[in-house]
């Protein structure tokens, strides 16, 4: 994936997610390669088990305590998985942030608004408080909350999901990072919102020029926002492409397989195709594809071994052993 | 399929309000009411799937338990074959349960832990059947699994060893063992990934033409609920705002915020996605224990003018497959 013209903002090199459990080791992410350039919005999609949102936690360093990290990330050249705690704090909301999937839960309770925004900027750009409290309220504004002067004062408990989730964008872009991880970010949210929440991250995109890496599963976010693709599945990546490549010309069968799952509002009401069975479990791998027992295509060399994900097109990647025209005997 | 005599249950006004007391209240004081379902009226056919939309709050989850009477009802009446369920004592309702099965939202969370799997699908028949033997329930509990797509020999697990789609597969088959004429899901798929929630749809989809059951789909996923319904019904704060055919809702809706709610959907398509326009909604949900007066989406609504905080409308029929609540409807058009 070596095809950047331009300078990368964020290079992920074989990353792979191991956990000690006491049934032995989980592999969440085996792996993962992607770069990811500045201003461009990439989208992680998977079910749920398909290891994007441990990604997300080892990218910014907040995987649990029994999670091991292999490989590199670099971050404007930096390989930031190998980095202390306390320089990892230094980035951390600074020039990479996070929006976590439950809104209800990412907050502190205790705290009100106001102080929890105010606190990162007085921690990173040494703010005083009366600057950090006007530059909190010009985010609030910013990302539309209504009455923000009056809601700085206020617990998050007073807020509503989607409230909320404008609050958790607000502090993450205080600092104007280059780079937003949202992790499921509307997932919590009722669709009016959602809408709402969408259109917000568009419009920041372009006014901020941040990169954002969008870890969903709804494919209908991903079209609406995303520039490139990723597709995951117990932990491998299965297809990576533009939006338009994976939407218009999907070659992997998980990715085929998905699209045709949803049922669709423009669609008509056939009967929905499915993917038989079930994702496997992490703990028991089956040797080879890890698709191959849902795979309609699947033949003898896929139990074999995991196929190499491989460029086919300028720019879009597969991992399948079946070529893109169909086997080749 | 409209005619009167195949209609399984009438609703008529429908009130649940939750009596809610503030905590530092006197334990003299009297709460307020919560107006979770405010007056809903509605039709179910045989064999037909009523879809219900809304986001949360709605009363949509509330509006279901109340057609099974598993929440007191405040007003109004759920009459089931000429019967008013309302009229009925404990135990006359609960031989009424038999066909009247619920399908929960979590999967997990509505099986028994400390029950197998065989005793959780077999307990409908013995509350019902008792007379049956050991082994006709047997036999009954492994059609209905193989119906539902569950593997003979997992009939002695326990519910933690399952996937979410395969516990929502049991919670089928226990609301099914008893052929019950009525099934309310309760968001059935909302908890599932995207390729197990497709099986689960067709499933139900199969098991409804094969027992010519009727449904009532509740969930807050349009596109979903577009796939298995005949008719919808969209609900907002406790209000039924429009009720139509699928085809005449999604293809024309006509109250406004069904309009916001069908615009707000995300589509896997990016050229579609990207060109289409959005009706965003401004504001929150008002709270339904201090509803706005008259029409209670005035607050949000585009269109709303002084006579929409006048008069709380009511469904008008539009046309013989499509009601809407909107006082406004003929200017807005």
């Amino acid at each position: 994936m070596s095809l950047s013209s331009q300078k990368n903002l964020l290079e992920v090199n074989n990353l792979r997610v191991n956990f000690r459990t006491p049934d032995g080791f989980v592999t969440a992410v085996n792996d993962l390669n992607f770069t990811l350039a500045q201003g461009e919005t990439l989208g992680i999609v998977g079910e749920s088990g398909s290891g994007k949102s441990q990604t997300a936690f080892a990218l910014m360093g907040l995987l649990a305590g029994n999670g091991i990290i292999e490989g590199e990330a670099r971050f404007n050249e930096q390989n930031i998985l190998t980095l202390n705690e306390k320089a990892m704090n230094r980035i951390r909301s600074k020039e990479i942030a996070m929006i976590f999937q439950d809104p209800m839960t990412s907050l502190n309770p205790y705290m009100k608004v106001g102080k929890q925004l105010m606190e990162v900027l007085m921690l990173h750009k040494g703010m005083s408080k009366a600057e950090a409290f006007e530059a909190s309220v010009k985010m609030l504004d910013a990302v539309k909350m209504p009455e923000a002067r009056k809601r700085m004062n206020m617990y998050p408990h007073e807020f509503s999901g989607g409230m909320r989730q404008r609050v958790m964008i607000a502090m993450a872009l205080l600092c104007q990072p280059k780079l937003l991880i949202a992790d499921e970010p509307t997932t919590a949210l009722d669709v009016t919102v959602q809408a709402q929440i969408l259109t917000l991250l568009n419009e920041l995109k372009d006014d901020f020029n941040t990169s954002i890496i969008m870890i969903t599963h709804d494919l209908g976010v991903v079209a609406g926002l995303c520039d490139k693709v990723l597709v995951m599945y117990a932990g491998q990546t299965m297809e990576y492409g533009t939006a338009e490549d994976v939407f218009y010309r999907p070659t992997h069968p998980y990715t085929q397989g998905l699209l045709k799952a949803i049922p669709r509002l423009d669609g008509n009401d056939e009967k929905l195709s499915t993917i038989p069975g079930n994702p496997p479990n992490l703990l028991h791998m089956p040797s080879g594809c890890p698709f191959q027992a849902r795979c309609e295509f699947a033949r003898e060399r896929c139990g074999e071994s995991m196929p190499e994900l491989k460029e086919f097109a300028p720019g879009q990647l597969r991992a399948c052993h079946k070529s893109v025209d169909g086997w080749v005997a | 399929m409209n005619t009167s005599n195949n209609v399984l249950m009438e609703v008529n006004n429908l009130k649940v309000h939750f009596n809610i007391k503030s905590d530092n209240a006197w334990p003299w004081e009297k709460g307020q009411a919560l107006k979770a379902v405010d007056g809903v009226n509605l039709t179910i056919y045989a064999g037909e799937t009523l879809g219900v939309v809304g986001e949360s709050g709605c009363g949509k989850s509330t509006l279901a338990r109340a057609l099974l009477r598993l929440v007191p009802i405040t007003e109004g009446n759920v009459v089931w074959l000429g019967q008013d369920l309302t009229d009925l004592d404990k135990k006359q309702m609960r031989s009424k349960r038999q066909e009247l099965q619920m399908i929960f939202q979590d999967p997990l969370a509505s099986l028994d832990p400390r029950m197998t799997v065989g005793d959780i699908i077999a307990e409908p028949l013995r509350t019902f059947r008792p007379e049956l033997s050991k082994e006709a329930v047997k036999a009954e509990v492994r059609a209905i699994m193989d119906r539902v797509g569950l593997l003979p020999n997992v009939i002695n697990r326990y519910p933690h060893e399952f996937s979410g789609g395969q516990c929502q597969r049991i919670g089928i088959a226990r609301a099914l063992i008893l052929k019950p004429k009525l099934v309310v899901c309760d968001e059935p798929v909302s908890a599932l990934d995207v390729s197990i929630q497709a099986q689960v749809v067709n499933l139900l989809k199969e098991l409804q033409a094969e027992m010519g059951l009727s449904l009532v789909f509740i969930a807050h996923d349009l596109s979903v609920v577009k796939h298995i319904s005949d008719r919808v019904l969209v609900m907002y704060l406790g209000n039924a705002v429009e009720l139509a055919s699928k085809r005449a809702l999604y293809e024309n809706p006509q109250h406004p915020y069904t309009k916001a709610l069908l615009s707000a959907v995300p589509v896997p398509d990016p050229r579609v996605e990207r060109g289409k326009k959005i009706q965003l909604l401004t504001g929150d949900l008002p709270s339904p224990i201090n509803p706005p007066s008259g029409c209670v989406f005035r607050t949000r609504c585009p269109h709303a003018n002084e006579g929409c905080a006048q008069q709380k409308p009511t469904l008008q029929v539009l046309s013989n497959e499509h009601q809407a609540a909107c006082s406004r409807l003929a200017d807005i058009a």
